[in-house]
């Protein structure tokens, strides 16, 4: 379900469409021009428009002032964004590759993440690291892993995976409202992706799923461009009688449980799909949940977590793909569940 | 100075006797430059911090009793015993926390400096850290941030000589840590750090430069702390005779032998100052005795706003 906030009554024949990088940018310059504490940095964002185009055209209405142009220096700029943050500012962060969050790793999961805490409940970081995260640009080992469960597994930081453009627009916005440090995954693959989004200002609750398709056999739980392969993957099933439900968690901290937890109730069979490596991946802990939850009693299967091999990813693009979950895959693991005797 | 020395002094004491948790650094011996730097701030100026940082807390205003509370883990403590040493902070107040990762606070103080800048506060912000930070990539990276953005942001590097036991010699190739403002376009400025009006005098300079928008300055203060790295520390890395070469110029007695021989205070009202300061602090040990134990039920507060 869109959020109550989505205006629904458009009428989607004479409403416009745009793309996932369009509705980040539409979100970042609503918000800037609401709130002069909003500013955005991070390296080529300026008149260059960021290396995926999102921010383009931004410094001509705002200016080098909250358009910050930055050196190649991750953890500066994250730790410089933090530091503002704490006084006062609204800053948000491109990364150019979610990989490089590793460089600003000590910022962070050891200063954002903990500041408010450490200092007894003084002080709010508030602030929004965008990165573009993902294989599939044949852009090989260090611009295209999926590192998402490294910064879930800090206490203190809120991480967002949006897969569609109206979401990216809506949970953008709520992102920056947010009193604290949020990471905001764009996968590469959804930048061009386009689909109606509201011209209007509206926000996704952080903490709320969407369940992308209603089904009664088996619960798909999917993030990123996953949720695209589990809806392809649930068209087909239809197909041989298979009636699959995709649940788009959109957070994965604060995780909306209950919605997940509920689906499983009704299908009695679940697959967790993400694009990252399985092993130690976030699916485990959605499984885990799951398991410890009121649903374990109404499972019929057991959970099976999808995710990619445990290698650094590859350039061939043969070999890209097969690292990492296909419409096949996911398939083949609904049919298993569901005809398992 | 005194209030800093006996608070750091009173907190070996308790260490040594276990009745305090965790670790602590002490700042015996570089209180000149905590006091000189902050003694020509305002207010509103903000300052970041180091894991051995009890003296620019004191210096920057902070109150001893809610220190000491804090490192006895109490509810009355500035981090309500969540911090401990190693992360009092008291934003509303311009002190934007110790550190416990070296160089850690150093892009932090930017960021401060850059709020100040785009909301045109007037305020600047000093950026406390050692000798060892300089050698982390953070430091590099947030004074060249600084410096090509013209931020309000004064770092002051407190040279004790050592990374924990790394000499300074052994780590930097060159003479001067001060004098890597060089290669980002920034004055740099050595200071005798036990000498407090000389500190003083070269903060205050910098304080014009940077109010009045020129820009970050790097001041690095030669100093020396008294005690180990931490409760673990032996010393085995360097001498005897270095240590008593380094308290022979103790900057509290530099400072009151100076006043005296000007004749600004007496040698009684000295110790007069020596003893209150002294008192306080044995206060201070028991507001934090006396403080209550944070309830379990806090335990989850303050991970998210």
């Amino acid at each position: 379900m869109q959020s109550s906030a989505v205006n629904s009554s458009n009428n989607k024949e004479t409403t416009r469409s745009i793309t996932f990088a369009e509705a980040v940018r539409e979100a970042l310059s609503q918000e800037m021009r609401e709130d002069q504490d909003v500013f955005i940095l991070g390296e080529d964002i300026g008149v260059y428009g960021g290396a995926f185009g999102v921010t383009r055209g931004m410094i001509e209405e705002f200016g080098p002032e909250r358009v910050r142009n930055t050196p190649i220096s991750e953890a500066a700029i994250t730790g410089a964004a933090i530091g503002s943050a704490l006084t006062g500012m609204k800053p948000v962060v491109e990364l150019q590759f979610s990989d490089f969050i590793t460089i600003a790793m000590d910022q962070l999961a050891n200063q954002a993440a903990k500041l408010r805490y450490m200092y007894g409940g003084k002080g709010n970081v508030p602030m929004v690291l965008r990165t573009p995260s993902g294989s599939g640009t044949g852009a090989a080992a260090q611009h295209s892993q999926s590192l998402e469960a490294w910064v879930a597994h800090v206490p203190g930081l809120k991480v967002v995976q949006p897969s569609t453009a109206s979401d990216a627009k809506g949970l953008l916005k709520a992102a920056i409202a947010d009193p604290n440090p949020v990471i905001f995954y764009e996968h590469k693959l959804l930048y061009k992706t386009q689909e109606h989004v509201p011209e209007e200002a509206y926000t996704i609750p952080l903490g709320e799923a969407d369940v992308k398709r209603e089904g009664t056999d088996v619960t798909i739980v999917a993030t990123a461009v996953m949720v695209h392969k589990a809806l392809e993957a649930a068209e087909k099933l239809a197909e041989e009688g298979i009636d699959v439900e995709v649940i788009d968690p959109r957070t994965l901290v604060p995780l909306d449980e209950q919605t997940i937890v509920d689906s499983v109730k009704k299908t009695g069979k679940v697959i967790v799909v993400h694009e990252a490596v399985k092993r130690g991946g976030y699916g485990g802990e959605i499984a885990s949940m799951i398991a410890e939850s009121e649903a374990f009693d109404y499972l019929d299967a057991p959970i099976r977590r999808l995710g990619a091999l445990p290698i650094p990813v590859p350039y061939n693009p043969a070999l890209e793909k097969a690292m990492v979950p296909q419409v096949d895959d996911i398939m083949q693991a609904a049919r298993d569940s569901v005809h398992r005797r | 100075m005194w209030s800093i020395r006996w608070f750091d002094e009173k907190v070996d004491e308790f260490f040594a006797k276990g009745m305090i948790h965790g670790t602590t650094h002490l700042c015996v011996g570089q209180e000149a430059s905590a006091v000189g730097v902050c003694a020509m701030l305002e207010d509103k100026d903000k300052i970041t911090s180091t894991h051995r940082g009890h003296g620019h807390c004191i210096a920057k205003g902070a109150d001893p009793d809610r220190m000491m509370a804090e490192l006895f883990g109490r509810e009355t403590g500035y981090c309500k015993g969540k911090g401990g040493s190693m992360h009092i902070a008291d934003v509303e107040k311009g002190n934007l926390g110790a550190n416990g990762i070296v160089g850690g606070g150093i892009p932090l103080a930017v960021g401060a400096a850059l709020t100040s800048k785009m909301r045109q506060e007037g305020y600047i912000t000093v950026c406390f850290f050692g000798d060892g930070a300089a050698n982390e990539g953070s430091f590099h990276e947030a004074v060249n941030l600084a410096a090509i953005w013209d931020l309000p942001v004064i770092f002051v590097c407190e040279n004790n000589q050592y990374g924990m036991s790394g000499p300074v010699k052994d780590m930097v190739k060159i003479e001067n840590i001060a004098d890597r403002a060089l290669g980002y376009g920034i004055p740099g400025h050595v200071v005798d750090g036990n000498n407090l009006p000389e500190v003083m005098t070269v903060m205050k300079e910098a304080v014009e430069y940077t109010r009045n928008g020129s820009g970050p300055v790097l001041i690095e203060a030669k100093t020396y702390r008294w005690k180990g790295h931490s409760k673990s520390d032996a010393k085995k890395y360097r001498t005897r005779e270095e240590e008593k070469e380094w308290k022979d110029k103790d900057p509290i007695r530099f400072f009151q032998d100076a006043l005296i021989e000007r004749g600004i205070i007496t040698e009684e009202e000295a110790d007069t100052v020596k003893k209150a300061t002294k008192a306080s602090i044995e206060r201070s040990v028991e507001f934090a005795e006396q403080s209550p134990e944070p309830s379990a039920d806090t335990l989850l507060e303050d991970v998210y706003a």
